[in-house]
């Protein structure tokens, strides 16, 4: 079982937990992910690592309600344990990793994080910090009230600039329109970093292609082992099938096919929209989901 | 009685368990299995055991079971397989212990393996387990993986006195037993998780959620968690897929992740949150038990499904018991065709699929005659759900993140067929890692062998 240690609510929907993995712990890097399952009937749910503390050996992870498991995985509070937690999967970061560190302090960095993808950016930004690299984070969301880790991002980014898209704090408009305005004011950058809801990531790459600055992604489609055996979360990108999980999660932005991991990414709409009915209703539901049977 | 013919065996009705999950095959009776086993010639030259990748001392252990000596069977069976209520159920009998029975010659062979089974469900029902070492050795041996190979390896080492931890990256222990073998096959909780029990009851322990290459690496057990030897029994890695258009719609999968989401996952129960396609109308490509295993998976979640295979019915590499179960639950076989394009409807899901006929050309490399396009045999089907069951290419985990450990051209990992040596001291492997994929026994003769050269090299060190 692994512990929940400090559990926070972070914003509307996103909610903050310290969970103890030490094996975990001792031998992840940033851009790498977790997969966390509840209880016995949950599934198992991929999540970016958002920090770690190898001293007290925990993850910290941040999620968004979206979905049954991921509501009910809200309902755990300090003192509850996950039944598992396995990782770290996938490859790290390669801008954080100390066999590129020379190469990576030459580059001109910027960080785009969209709604929960401050998460994942964190902890690559505070690496950058700890190996004296400096790197201006853009860090945007719907509205205010969805803003979390401000301060700490503020703490380790070179320079913050935070969107909303409705103008209730910071820049009024879309993290990449931020950065297009910062290019035309002057800045340079030749490293983009987007992470994010796939929809925000396509439109940064399609901003950072036009100001000719390679970008890196991480995609964050249906998972189901998370360790090279399934092949649920293959995605083109150029012109090769890649598998997320042990080719990535991260792969150059301007190569993937946005469209059609979106699309793929909507393949059990349905059934997790009646997983999600059942949840809400219980034992009140009787029919109109269309495939209980209640209703006939 | 005829005794030319095999004693057969109840099964559930075809179509009873073509809605169902619960086990085709239900087993002898005590009194059917004494029957079955009095067919036994009981040769001196036993061809029966030379079938046999564990060499079961089958002759011995039905012997027993002719005069209802049962636990004196399990116990001959159990010195030479940990998992004989696995083995009786998925072992391709008939091209190995019952291929070689000279009862086969004239009528039908013994039915080793059913016969096997009964004892192994026999032993579980009456709480008979295998006997643990008397006297540990101290010495500690680290097994990657928890199926078939790495189980037969650690209960092998361990009833040698050997402090053996088995590291498993799922939640659960069983590997392919587990996300691959469906539950009307092979059940769960009945069959997998009490064999598990029985190793674990010769003192092995298993850590779940623990991905040897990423959570802690092999030179790491080695070299700071004190472990003196390790076996990599990692299985097969990647699913492969055909290259041809409109594979990446949605709609379509890979038999692993149909299966996984079916038995590991088990969304096939309601109380589970997995979500799983049911589908309609479900074209399985490949003639493999995988193949069979997903077909009758999607079957029984209620679709129409045809297997479409490029050989022949004779080259189908599944178990005959399995083309046949298939068949008899409504399964259709659409044999020498080969899918060329799946076809995709405007929100990117799966509407049907391009195939075309083949014929039989010259044998190949393995053998068997290859297929060729019949030109202009093209034609349409209709489906909504396509699942690939082509086989899969090796895992990178472990051999992208050891040092010195060697992998070929296909990159396998390279060992030594009858110990399981790797080019890295200490560290051998064995089963679909090494083999590419193959079976649940071939896999068990490679723990079984890498268990007495770790002996070996053990005691020699």
């Amino acid at each position: 079982m692994y512990p929940i240690v400090r559990k926070e609510k972070l914003a509307d929907k996103i909610y903050l937990m310290d969970v103890e993995a030490p094996r975990v712990a001792k031998s992840c890097l940033p851009g790498q992910f977790i997969i966390i399952k509840m209880d016995e009937e949950g599934e198992r749910i991929p999540l970016t690592i958002c920090d770690y503390d190898r001293q007290k050996g925990t993850i910290t992870i941040v999620f968004q309600t979206v979905g049954a498991s991921t509501m009910r995985m809200a309902d755990l509070s300090e003192g509850d344990s996950f039944m598992d937690f396995v990782g770290p999967l996938g490859c790290p970061s390669e801008i954080c990793m100390e066999e590129n560190l020379e190469e990576t302090k030459k580059k001109k960095i910027v960080f785009i994080a969209g709604g929960v993808g401050t998460a994942p950016v964190y902890p690559q930004v505070k690496w950058l910090k700890e190996h004296g690299v400096d790197a201006d984070v853009i860090m945007g969301s719907r509205t205010k009230d969805l803003l979390f880790y401000v301060d700490e991002m503020k703490a380790v980014a070179a320079n913050l600039y935070v969107t909303t898209d409705d103008g209730s704090f910071g820049f009024h408009g879309v993290g990449t329109a931020q950065l297009e305005e910062l290019v035309n004011g002057g800045k340079v950058y030749d490293h983009c970093v987007a992470i994010g809801p796939m929809i925000m990531m396509k439109f940064a790459c399609i901003t950072t292609k036009k100001l000719n600055i390679p970008t890196v992604v991480s995609m964050n489609p249906i998972m189901v082992d998370g360790t090279g055996m399934c092949g649920a979360c293959r995605l083109v990108v150029g012109d090769e099938v890649k598998f997320a999980c042990v080719d990535g999660p991260e792969f150059d932005g301007h190569l993937v096919d946005f469209d059609q991991a979106m699309k793929r990414q909507q393949q059990y709409k349905t059934e997790e929209g009646r997983a999600m009915l059942k949840l809400q209703e219980g034992d009140t539901h009787h029919g109109g989901c269309g495939h209980c049977g209640g209703d006939k | 009685m005829d005794v030319m013919k095999k004693v057969p065996v109840t099964e559930q009705e075809p179509k009873v368990r073509a809605t169902n999950f619960e086990e085709v095959c239900l087993g002898y009776t005590k009194e059917e299995a004494m029957e079955e086993a009095a067919r036994c010639l009981n040769c001196k030259n036993a061809q029966c055991m030379k079938g046999c990748p564990v060499s079961i001392d089958i002759p011995a252990f039905i012997a027993e079971v002719k005069e209802g000596n049962f636990e004196a069977a399990y116990q001959i069976i159990s010195k030479s397989s940990a998992l004989p209520a696995v083995c009786g159920r998925v072992c391709p009998q008939e091209s190995q212990c019952e291929g070689k029975c000279i009862r086969g010659i004239k009528g039908e062979a013994v039915s080793i393996g059913k016969l096997e089974r009964f004892v192994a469900d026999w032993a579980r029902e009456n709480g008979i387990k295998p006997a643990p070492a008397e006297k540990k050795n101290g010495h500690k041996v680290a097994v990657i993986g928890s199926g078939p190979s790495g189980l037969t390896c650690a209960g092998d080492l361990a009833k040698l006195g050997y402090d053996v931890t088995i590291f498993e990256a799922l939640h659960e222990a069983g590997g392919v037993l587990c996300y691959g073998i469906p539950e009307f096959r092979l059940p769960k909780q009945k069959v997998v998780a009490k064999e598990i029990e029985n190793v674990k009851s010769l003192g092995v322990k298993i850590e779940t959620n623990v991905v040897i290459g990423k959570s802690v690496t092999i030179d790491e057990l080695l070299e700071e968690e004190g472990f003196e030897a390790v076996f990599i029994g990692s299985g097969a890695g990647l699913p492969r897929f055909m290259g041809i258009p409109g594979e990446q719609a949605n709609g379509v999968f890979s038999a692993n992740e149909f299966l996984t989401r079916n038995n590991l996952m088990k969304a096939f129960k309601n109380e589970y949150d997995t979500p799983i396609r049911e589908g309609s109308k479900v074209v399985v490509v490949g003639g493999g038990n995988v193949a069979m295993d997903a077909a009758r998976t999607a079957l029984r979640l209620g679709a129409e499904v045809h297997i479409v295979y490029r050989r022949s019915e004779a080259e189908l590499p599944a178990r005959a018991e399995e083309v046949h179960h298939a068949k008899e639950e409504g399964i259709i076989f659409d044999l020498l065709q080969n899918p060329t394009e799946i076809l995709v409807d405007e929100n990117g899901w799966v509407k049907g699929i391009k195939i075309i006929r083949m014929e039989l050309g010259e044998p190949d490399a393995s053998g068997r005659r290859s297929p060729v396009e019949v030109p202009g045999s093209e034609y349409e089907m209709e489906a909504d759900t396509v699942i690939m069951s082509l086989g899969t290419s090796p895992n990178p985990l472990i051999s992208s993140t050891t040092k010195g450990l060697d992998i070929n051209r296909r990159k396998c990992i390279v060992a030594e067929e009858d110990t399981g040596k790797t080019s890295k001291e200490g560290v051998y492997a064995g089963g679909d890692a090494v083999t590419g994929a193959a079976t649940v026994i071939l896999a068990m003769g490679a723990g079984k062998n890498a268990a007495k050269a770790i002996d070996e090299y053990l005691q020699g060190k």
